[in-house]
C-alpha cells in the first residue's frame, strides 16, 4: 500500500461531498418547488413534454397510483427496448460493423438489465451491438436512474409530509429529474470525457497495420456519450465488453477520477436532499457518515489485499519484483485506483469496472461482493441507495430503538408493524433470492457448467452474479458464463426481484408514514442525528449482511483465501 | 384511466427514444468532432503518414527490437474488436501456469534477469487485453535487450524510457506507466536518426 | 430477588385523595400486594408442569421461533434414534445430546412464559377466593328476596347493610355508607360511598361497614369489575400489543431468513465437498434464529402487566400499558397530586393601623370551630407566631357562624365581638367598607403568588389578610424534573384562575397549566395537544373528567371515582393515587426497554455462534477455516454442542431480567440508549464468546462428545 493509494480515497470523498452538497440544493429546488437558473430554458421543454404525452403533472397521486405509473413507464420502456434490439438486423443505419440478430435470451436479459438500472452485460458490446443499439441502451440509462429518484422521493415524502394521503405526481418528478438533472449533467460529462480521450464517432471499426505489421481492428463508436450517462446514472453498462478497463472508455486516471465524480454526484446529493426534504439537515449526517465509514473500510480492505497480492503465488514460490496483484488490472490504474474503483462500483451500484473482478484476491473480491449483499446502501445508485439505507435505519431503530422506552420513531414518525413488515420484506427478498438462486446454480448441472474457476472461487462467481443481479449492480466475476440460458434467465429474474419487490414495499412504507402525524421531538426521542446513531446504523448494515451471508462467504472467499495461503489450488 | 396512463407512458418513452437515443448521442458526435477531433476519432497515431494504431489501444510486440507490452487474454492477443480478461481466479492452477509460462518467456528474452526482478505486469494479463502501458520497471527491464537488438547505447534507450514515464494524475490517481506504442515510435525515431 | 419493584418509587411521594375525607394525606398506598419471591416454590413447580404441557405444537404456533426449534428437536431426536438403531454410538451420543439441549431450549422458553403467567395467576386466585358465593337481597315488587349474587342482572336493585358484601358492581341510589374496599384495593381505610355525585360507584366483593345503601347493579354476570380483572389476569391469550406484533413480525422475518440461510448451506456444502449432517444444520438454525427474545417475548409482556398489578393498577388492555411508555404529556390535577390536598396559612398581613398580633388573634378566634385543614392551619400559625393559645370558650357567649356558599365567610360571635374571615369581596361587603388601597394591594399580591387571600374583619373593621398557600408535596419537584429530562411534558390542571395557576405552575415546575378547568376545556385541551402529535396521559376520578379521559391515550381512572370515569379510562388505579400515572409511564417504558434490550442481545449473540459453528462445519473440507475458530474450541463436536448449550442456558439465565424488567431511570433517551447499547449490544456481542468458550472447556473436560479435531 502506498500513501497515494490511501490519500486518493479521501480526496475523492471530499470532492464528491462538495459536488453533492451543491447538487442537492439544485435538485431540491427542481423537485420541491423552488427556482433554478435552468428554468428559463427547461420550463418550456417541460411543458412541451407534458403536452406531447398528454400528461397532467399537477394531480397528487396516492402511492398505488404513483407505483402504477412508475411500473407503466418501466414496462413500456422495457418492451420498446426489446423491440428496438430485435430490430437490429433491420435498422441498418449506424451499424458499420454489420452486427446481426441479438439472441433472444441475451435481448431479454439485457432489456431487463437496462430497465432495472442493473446494466449487467451478458453480451460483449463491441461484438454484439450496432451503434444504434448502443444508443437505444442509453435511453434506458437515462430513464432507469430517474426512476430511482422517483422511488426515493416517494419514500422520503413519507417523512416530510404528515396527515397526507398522497406522495406527489410521478410524471412531474420523472420529467423534471430527467430534464433538470440527468440530461444537462450527461451532456457536460460527455464533453469532458471526449476531452479526456474517449472517442465519439460513428465510424466503422478502424483497421490498422500495427508498427510490427499485424492487422488490428479497433472498435470505435459513440463511446463518450454512453460512458457519460452510464457513469452519471450509476448504470455501468459499458460500450465495451471490458467496460471501462477498455482504454477508450477509461483512457487515463484523470478520466477515471472524473467518472468517479460523475458516479458519486447524485447519490451523495441524495443524502443531503433527504436532509433538506425532511427539513432537518442534521438527520442526513449519520447516514452520510455511515456510508463514508463503510466505504472507507471497504476501500482500505480491498486495497490492502490487492497490494499484498495473491498468496498462492508465494506459496508456490513464484516470487516477483513486487507482490501486488496485477492479473486483470490495467497498468495505468495500478492497484490503488483499481481498488478504489472496484469498491466504488458496488457501493454506488455502478457495475462499471476497470479490472477483472474475477481475478481479484479472494478477500479483495469479497469486498465488492459484500457491498452488494448488504443491499448497495453505501451511497447506492440514484435514490435507491438512500431508501435502502432508510430501510436499514428503520430496522436499526426497531431493533435497538425500543431500548429508550418508546415506540420507535424515525423523523417524528412512529414505526409500527406495517413499517416493520415492509422493511423486513425489502430485506428478505434480496437475501432470499441471492441464496436460493445461488444454491440452485451450484446444485444443478446447468449452473455448475457455467462456472469458470473451480473450487471456492466458483461459488464466489455464482454468489457475485446473483448479488449483482439483485443489487441491480451489473458488475460480474466475468468468468461465469452469463450468456448461458440458465444464467440469462435466473440473473434476469434476480434483477427484476431486486428492483421492484425490494423498493415498492418501501414506497408503501413511505405512504403509510405520510399518513401519520408527526410526533414533536423531545428529550425522550431517540436521537437519530448523532455519532451514536451512526455507529448503530453502520453496525446494523454490517451485522445483518454478515449474519445472512457468512456461511456462504465462509465457503467462498474465506475458504479460498486460507487455501491460497496454504498453496492449495482447485481444478486441473 | 389505466389505458390512458400506458398510452402516455408509451408516448413518453418514444419521445425520449428519439430525444436521447438519437438526439443526445448524435449531438455529442457533433460536439466531439467540432471541439476535440483527435480524441473523438480514437486518438490515432501515424508513422510515416500511415495510421499505425491508437495511442490508447495496446498492440502486440513480439520482436526483440521493440518494447513488449503486457500479456493479453484476448484472442488473438490485442484484439481491439473484442476486449477480454483472463478471468483467472487466484487459486486457479491455470493462473499459475500462465504466469510461469510468461515468466519463462520474459527470462528467456531478457538474459541475465532474475525472476525477482520481473514486475508483475509483465507476467500477469491485463484487464482489457488491450493495455497500452507497462510499468516503468517493466520498461527498464527490457532496456538492455532492446538496446542490443537495435544497436543503441543502453544509456540512450534508458533515457528514452525515462522521458516516456507518465506519473500519477494529481500526484495520487493511477500508477506511473509507460505507453508502449509511443515508446516504440520514439525508439524507431531514435534508430532512424 | 424478592423485591419486585425495581424502580423503588412506589409511594415515595405519598398520596392524598382529591376529594379529601378518605385516607389522610401522606399515607403510603401500599396495601395488600401479591408479593412473592421470584422463585417461589409452588410457582416454580407449577411452571415446570406448565412448560411440559406447552410442548404441544398447537400451543407453540403463536411463537414461530420456538415452533421451529421444536420441529428441529423432533428431527434430531429421530436422527439420534436412527443412529442408535444402527449401532453408531458415536453419532448417537452427539446427536442425542444436541436433541436434549434443543428440547431444553423449548422447555426453558415455556418455563419463562409459565413463570410470568403463574405470577399473574396467583393474583387472580386470590381475587377469586374473595368472590365467594355472595348472597344478595334483591328489591322486587313483592319485597326483598334473597338470591345468589351470580343471578343478578343489570338494573336490579339490592339492599346492602352493614357487614354485608356488595354482590356486584353498581351505583348507590339511596343512602350513604362506609365501605371496606380492601379486597380490591388492598387499602385498609374505609371509604364513603353515597348516592349522587362522584362517590356513588361501588364494586362487587367489597364490604359495607356501616349504614345501609341501595345499589343499582350496573354490570351483568361475568362483566363485573372483579370478573374482568380475573379474566384479564388469567388470559394467557392476551391480545398482543402493537409493538409486540411488530417485533413478532421482525422475529418471524429473521427466522425465515435464517431458515433459508441454513437450507441453502446444504447445496453450498455439497458443492464444496464438505457435506454437513442434518443435525448440524438444525443446530446452526437454532443457534441463529432469535431464540432468546423469542422465548422471553411473551414473558416480558405478561410480567409488565403483573408489575402494574403489583402497583395495584389494572390495565384494561396491554395496548394501554405500552402507550404509557409513549406518553409525552402528562396531565396532573393540581390539588392532591402536585400540592397537598389543603392549603396552609403562611402569613398575616395587617391593614394599616392594625397590629399583626391583633389580626392573628382574630383570625385564630374565627377559625376555632373551623375543622377544615385550612382553618386548623390558621390556629396553628397564630400559635406559632404569637404563642396564642386557643382560649377556652365554653363558658362565654359564643356563637360560631359556619361557612356557607352564600356568604362565603365563616366566623364567630363572641361576647359581642363579631369576627369574620372569608373571601376578600365577601368580607368587604359584610364590613360595608371600601377596601383601603394597602390591604387591596396585599390581597392582590397574595393572589398573584398563587395563594388564596382571606380577609379577617372584626366589627366591620378590616384587620388584614391571611395568606393560604398551596403546599407543594415533598419530592414532587424532583419527580417532575426527571420527567422533563425524559422528555415528558407535565401539565397542571386546576380550577384556579390563570394568575394563581401560573404562580403555582412555576413553583411546582410543570411545563404548562390549564387554568379554570371545566370538563369541556379539559377535553378540548387533550384533543388539541393530541392533534399536535403528543400522546397524553391523565388521571381522573369524577364524572367531569370522563370526556377528557375518553380522549386521552392513557387514561387512569381512580377506583374511588365514578362509574363514568371508570368506563372512560383504560386503566384503573385501585389505590386511587393520582401520582401513580408517573409509575405507570415508567412501567410502560420498562417493558419496551426490556424487549428492545433482549432483541438486540439475541441478534448480536449470533456473531459468536457463527464463529463457533461455521469453522466446525467446514474445517474438514477447508482446514484453513480453522483460523476462524478464534475461541480455539476443542473440536467440531464440542464447538457445536457448546454453542447449542449456551443458546439454551441463556434463556433461563435471562428469565429474572425478563420478569423484573431492565432498570429504568428517567433521563434523556440518548443517555438510556448509550447505556443499554453498551450493556446489551456490546455485552451481547462479547458474552457468548466467553460463555461458549467456558462451556467448551467443560464439555471437553467431561468428554461429552468427541474431542477429535
Amino acid at each position: 500500500m502506498t500513501w497515494q493509494g490511501i490519500l486518493q480515497i479521501f480526496v475523492l470523498l471530499a470532492v464528491v461531498t462538495v459536488v453533492g452538497f451543491f447538487l442537492s440544493k439544485y435538485m431540491y429546488n427542481t423537485l420541491e418547488g423552488g427556482r433554478t437558473f435552468m428554468d428559463r430554458v427547461l420550463v418550456p421543454c417541460e411543458r412541451a413534454v407534458y403536452r406531447l404525452c398528454g400528461i397532467d403533472p399537477t394531480v397528487e397521486m396516492r402511492w398505488t397510483r404513483y407505483v402504477f405509473v412508475l411500473l407503466a413507464v418501466n414496462v413500456v420502456g422495457f418492451v420498446v427496448l426489446m423491440v428496438l434490439l430485435a430490430l437490429q438486423p433491420v435498422l441498418t443505419i449506424f451499424n458499420p460493423a454489420h452486427m446481426h440478430q441479438v439472441p433472444f435470451w441475451v435481448n431479454l436479459n439485457t432489456s431487463i438489465s437496462f430497465m432495472t438500472n442493473t446494466n449487467w452485460q451478458n453480451y460483449g458490446g463491441e461484438t454484439t451491438l450496432s451503434y444504434l443499439s448502443q444508443m437505444w441502451l442509453t435511453v434506458q440509462q437515462f430513464l432507469s436512474p430517474v426512476t430511482g429518484i422517483c422511488l426515493f422521493l416517494a419514500v422520503v415524502r413519507g417523512f416530510s409530509r404528515h396527515n397526507a394521503n398522497t406522495i406527489g405526481n410521478f410524471w412531474r418528478d420523472f420529467v423534471r429529474t430527467l430534464l433538470w438533472v440527468a440530461i444537462p449533467l450527461a451532456v457536460i460529462g460527455a464533453v469532458v470525457l471526449i476531452a479526456l480521450g474517449s472517442p465519439q464517432n460513428l465510424h466503422a471499426y478502424t483497421v490498422v497495420h500495427t508498427l510490427q505489421g499485424h492487422k488490428q481492428t479497433i472498435a470505435q463508436g459513440p463511446v463518450a456519450s454512453m460512458t457519460s450517462i452510464m457513469q452519471l446514472g450509476d448504470n455501468g453498462g459499458g460500450f465495451f465488453n471490458m467496460n471501462v478497463a477498455q482504454p477508450f472508455a477509461g483512457p487515463n486516471a484523470a478520466s477515471i477520477f472524473f467518472q468517479l465524480i460523475l458516479g458519486f454526484s447524485v447519490p451523495v446529493a441524495c443524502i443531503f436532499l433527504f436532509g433538506k426534504m425532511v427539513k432537518n439537515t442534521r438527520q442526513a449526517r449519520p447516514i452520510y457518515w455511515s456510508m463514508v465509514l463503510l466505504f472507507v473500510i471497504g476501500a482500505l480492505v480491498l486495497y490492502h489485499f490487492e497490494a499484498a497480492g495473491n498468496p498462492a503465488l508465494a506459496a508456490h514460490h513464484l516470487r516477483l519484483a513486487a507482490s501486488h496483484n496485477l492479473e486483470g488490472k490495467e497498468t495505468r490504474f495500478g492497484t490503488g485506483t483499481t481498488s478504489l474503483f472496484e469498491n466504488s462500483t458496488t457501493t454506488i451500484s455502478w457495475g462499471s469496472v476497470i479490472a477483472s473482478n474475477d481475478s481479484l484476491t479472494p478477500i479483495g473480491g469479497l469486498v465488492p461482493l459484500f457491498n452488494m449483499m448488504t443491499g448497495e446502501v453505501i451511497f447506492g445508485s440514484w435514490g435507491a441507495g438512500m431508501i435502502g439505507m432508510i430501510a436499514y435505519a428503520v430496522l436499526a431503530l426497531f431493533l435497538a430503538g425500543l431500548m429508550v422506552g418508546r415506540t420507535p420513531e424515525y423523523l417524528g414518525k412512529k414505526i409500527e408493524s406495517f413499517e416493520v413488515k415492509m422493511a423486513v420484506l425489502s430485506m428478505i427478498v434480496p437475501s432470499l433470492v441471492i441464496l436460493v438462486l445461488a444454491a440452485l446454480s451450484v446444485a444443478l448441472k446447468a449452473g455448475t457448467s457455467g462456472i469458470f474457476n473451480p473450487g471456492p472461487h466458483g461459488l464466489s462467481e455464482v454468489l457475485y452474479a446473483f448479488s449483482s443481479g439483485v443489487g441491480n449492480n451489473g458488475s460480474a466475476f466475468g468468468g461465469l458464463n452469463a450468456a448461458s440460458p440458465w444464467y440469462s434467465a435466473t440473473v434476469g429474474l434476480a434483477m427484476l426481484l431486486g428492483r421492484f419487490p425490494m423498493y415498492i414495499p418501501l414506497v408503501a412504507m413511505g405512504a403509510s408514514l405520510a399518513k401519520k402525524q408527526r410526533i414533536p421531538e423531545s428529550a425522550g426521542t431517540f436521537p437519530t442525528h448523532g455519532p451514536l446513531f451512526t455507529v448503530l446504523l453502520t453496525g446494523t448494515v454490517v451485522v445483518v449482511g454478515a449474519l445472512i451471508f457468512f456461511p456462504a462467504l465462509a465457503l467462498g472467499p474465506f475458504a479460498e483465501q486460507f487455501a491460497a495461503h496454504a498453496g492449495k489450488l482447485f481444478g486441473g | 384511466m389505466r389505458l390512458k396512463v400506458i398510452w402516455s407512458a408509451l408516448r413518453l418513452v418514444l419521445l425520449f427514444v428519439v430525444v436521447l437515443g438519437l438526439g443526445y448521442n448524435l449531438l455529442m458526435v457533433g460536439i466531439g468532432e467540432a471541439a476535440f477531433s483527435g480524441q473523438a476519432n480514437g486518438s490515432m497515431v501515424t508513422y510515416h503518414g500511415r495510421v499505425v494504431g491508437s495511442r490508447l489501444i495496446g498492440q502486440q510486440f513480439t520482436s526483440p527490437r521493440f518494447f513488449e507490452g503486457r500479456p493479453s487474454a484476448t484472442s488473438p492477443p490485442y484484439n481491439a474488436a473484442s476486449s477480454a480478461a483472463s478471468n483467472y481466479g487466484p487459486t486457479n492452477p491455470a493462473l499459475l501456469r500462465e504466469i510461469r509460462t510468461n515468466l519463462a518467456a520474459v527470462l528467456a528474452e531478457n538474459p541475465g534477469v532474475k525472476p525477482t526482478q520481473v514486475p508483475p505486469d509483465l507476467v500477469e494479463s491485463s484487464a482489457s487485453g488491450l493495455d497500452p502501458d507497462i510499468s516503468p520497471a517493466a520498461a527498464y527491464l527490457q532496456v538492455p535487450r532492446v538496446a542490443k537488438a537495435n544497436h543503441l547505447p543502453v544509456g540512450a534507450v534508458r533515457n528514452l524510457v525515462a522521458g516516456h514515464v507518465t506519473g500519477r494524475f494529481l500526484g495520487i490517481y493511477g500508477a506511473p506507466h509507460v505507453n508502449v506504442l509511443e515508446l516504440n515510435l520514439a525508439l524507431l525515431k531514435l534508430v532512424n536518426q | 430477588m424478592s423485591d419486585m419493584d425495581p424502580t423503588g418509587h412506589v409511594g415515595a411521594t405519598g398520596t392524598a385523595l382529591a376529594d379529601g375525607g378518605e385516607p389522610p394525606a401522606g399515607e403510603s398506598p401500599h396495601g395488600r400486594r401479591v408479593t412473592m419471591s421470584m422463585w417461589d416454590k409452588d410457582l416454580v413447580r407449577r411452571s415446570l408442569r406448565q412448560s411440559l404441557r406447552k410442548l404441544d405444537p398447537r400451543a407453540l404456533t403463536h411463537n414461530p421461533v420456538m415452533f421451529v426449534v421444536e420441529i428441529g428437536s423432533l428431527f434430531t431426536t429421530a436422527d439420534a434414534l436412527r443412529y442408535l438403531a444402527s449401532g453408531r454410538l458415536g453419532s448417537f451420543s452427539f446427536t442425542g445430546q444436541i436433541a436434549i439441549w434443543l428440547w431444553l431450549t423449548v422447555l426453558f422458553a415455556n418455563f419463562a412464559e409459565a413463570m410470568a403467567e403463574g405470577r399473574g395467576q396467583a393474583h387472580a386466585d386470590e381475587l377469586r377466593r374473595t368472590r365467594t358465593e355472595t348472597e344478595a337481597r334483591k328489591v322486587t315488587p313483592e319485597g326483598i328476596q334473597v338470591v345468589p349474587a351470580t343471578t343478578l342482572q343489570v338494573g336490579d336493585v339490592v339492599v346492602v347493610a352493614a357487614g354485608e358484601v356488595i354482590p356486584g358492581d353498581g351505583e348507590v341510589i339511596e343512602g350513604i355508607a362506609s365501605v371496606d374496599e380492601s379486597a380490591i384495593t388492598g387499602e385498609s381505610a374505609p371509604v364513603i360511598r353515597e348516592s349522587g355525585g362522584d362517590r356513588s360507584a361501588v364494586t362487587g366483593g367489597t364490604t359495607v361497614l356501616s349504614d345501609e345503601i341501595q345499589v343499582k347493579i350496573t354490570a351483568g354476570r361475568g362483566e363485573s369489575f372483579l370478573d374482568r380483572m380475573i379474566t384479564l389476569i388469567e388470559a394467557g391469550v392476551r391480545q398482543k400489543t402493537p409493538n409486540e406484533i411488530a417485533l413478532a413480525l421482525l422475529l418471524a422475518g429473521l427466522t425465515l431468513i435464517f431458515l433459508v440461510v441454513v437450507v441453502t448451506v446444504a447445496p453450498f456444502s455439497v458443492y464444496s465437498h464438505a457435506p454437513v449432517s442434518v443435525t448440524v444444520l438444525i443446530a446452526l438454525l437454532v443457534a441463529l434464529i432469535p431464540t432468546t427474545i423469542g422465548g422471553l417475548l411473551s414473558a416480558i409482556g405478561i410480567s409488565g402487566m403483573n408489575r402494574l398489578l403489583e402497583r395495584n393498577v389494572l390495565a384494561l388492555s396491554g395496548r394501554a400499558v405500552e402507550a404509557a411508555g409513549d406518553v409525552n404529556v402528562i396531565m396532573l390535577d393540581k390539588t392532591g397530586t402536585l400540592t397537598m390536598g389543603s392549603r396552609q396559612a403562611t402569613s398575616f398581613t395587617p391593614s394599616p393601623g392594625v397590629e399583626e398580633r391583633r389580626l392573628a388573634e382574630a383570625a385564630q378566634l374565627s377559625s376555632l370551630a373551623d375543622e377544615t385543614p385550612e382553618g386548623r392551619s390558621i390556629v396553628v400559625l397564630a400559635k406559632e407566631r404569637y404563642d396564642l393559645r386557643a382560649p377556652d370558650l365554653d363558658g362565654g357567649d359564643v356563637e360560631f357562624v359556619p361557612f356557607s356558599a352564600q356568604t362565603r365567610m365563616s366566623g364567630v360571635d363572641l361576647d359581642g365581638r363579631q369576627i369574620r374571615k372569608g373571601a376578600a369581596e365577601s368580607v368587604a361587603r359584610w364590613a360595608e367598607v371600601e377596601l383601603d388601597p394597602q390591604t387591596a394591594a396585599a390581597v392582590e399580591q397574595i393572589s398573584r403568588a398563587g395563594s388564596t387571600p382571606l380577609l379577617v374583619a372584626e366589627d366591620r373593621q378590616i384587620l388584614g389578610a391571611v395568606e393560604l398557600k398551596d403546599v407543594v408535596k415533598p419530592g414532587i419537584k424532583e419527580r417532575l424534573a426527571s420527567l422533563r429530562a425524559a422528555g415528558i411534558k407535565t401539565v397542571m390542571i386546576t380550577g384556579d384562575n390563570p394568575i394563581t395557576a401560573d404562580a403555582i405552575a412555576r413553583e411546582v415546575g410543570v411545563d404548562d397549566f390549564l387554568a379554570e378547568a371545566t370538563p369541556e376545556r379539559k377535553m378540548e385541551y387533550v384533543k388539541s395537544i393530541r392533534s399536535e402529535g403528543y400522546m397524553v396521559g391523565m388521571v381522573g376520578d369524577g364524572t367531569n373528567d370522563a370526556p377528557a379521559l375518553a380522549n386521552a391515550d392513557v387514561a387512569v381512572a381512580m377506583n374511588t371515582g365514578t362509574m363514568a370515569a371508570r368506563e372512560a379510562g383504560n386503566m384503573i388505579d385501585l389505590d386511587s393515587n393520582p401520582t401513580k400515572l408517573i409509575e405507570i409511564v415508567e412501567v410502560g417504558k420498562q417493558i419496551l426497554i426490556t424487549r428492545g434490550a433482549l432483541t438486540t442481545f439475541s441478534v448480536v449473540n449470533d456473531v459468536a455462534k457463527y464463529f463457533a459453528i461455521i469453522p466446525a462445519m467446514f474445517v474438514v473440507a477447508y482446514p484453513g477455516l480453522n483460523a476462524l475458530n478464534i475461541m480455539h474450541l476443542t473440536s467440531p463436536e464440542t464447538a457445536i454442542l457448546s454453542a447449542i448449550i449456551f443458546n439454551a442456558l441463556i434463556i433461563p439465565a435471562l428469565i429474572p431480567l425478563a420478569l423484573r424488567g431492565v432498570r429504568y431511570r428517567a433521563t434523556t433517551a440518548a443517555t438510556i440508549l448509550r447505556k443499554n447499547l453498551l450493556i446489551y449490544g456490546l455485552g451481547g456481542l462479547i458474552l457468548p464468546f466467553v460463555g461458549i468458550k467456558l462451556i467448551d472447556m467443560i464439555v471437553s473436560a467431561l468428554h461429552l462428545v468427541s474431542t477429535v479435531k
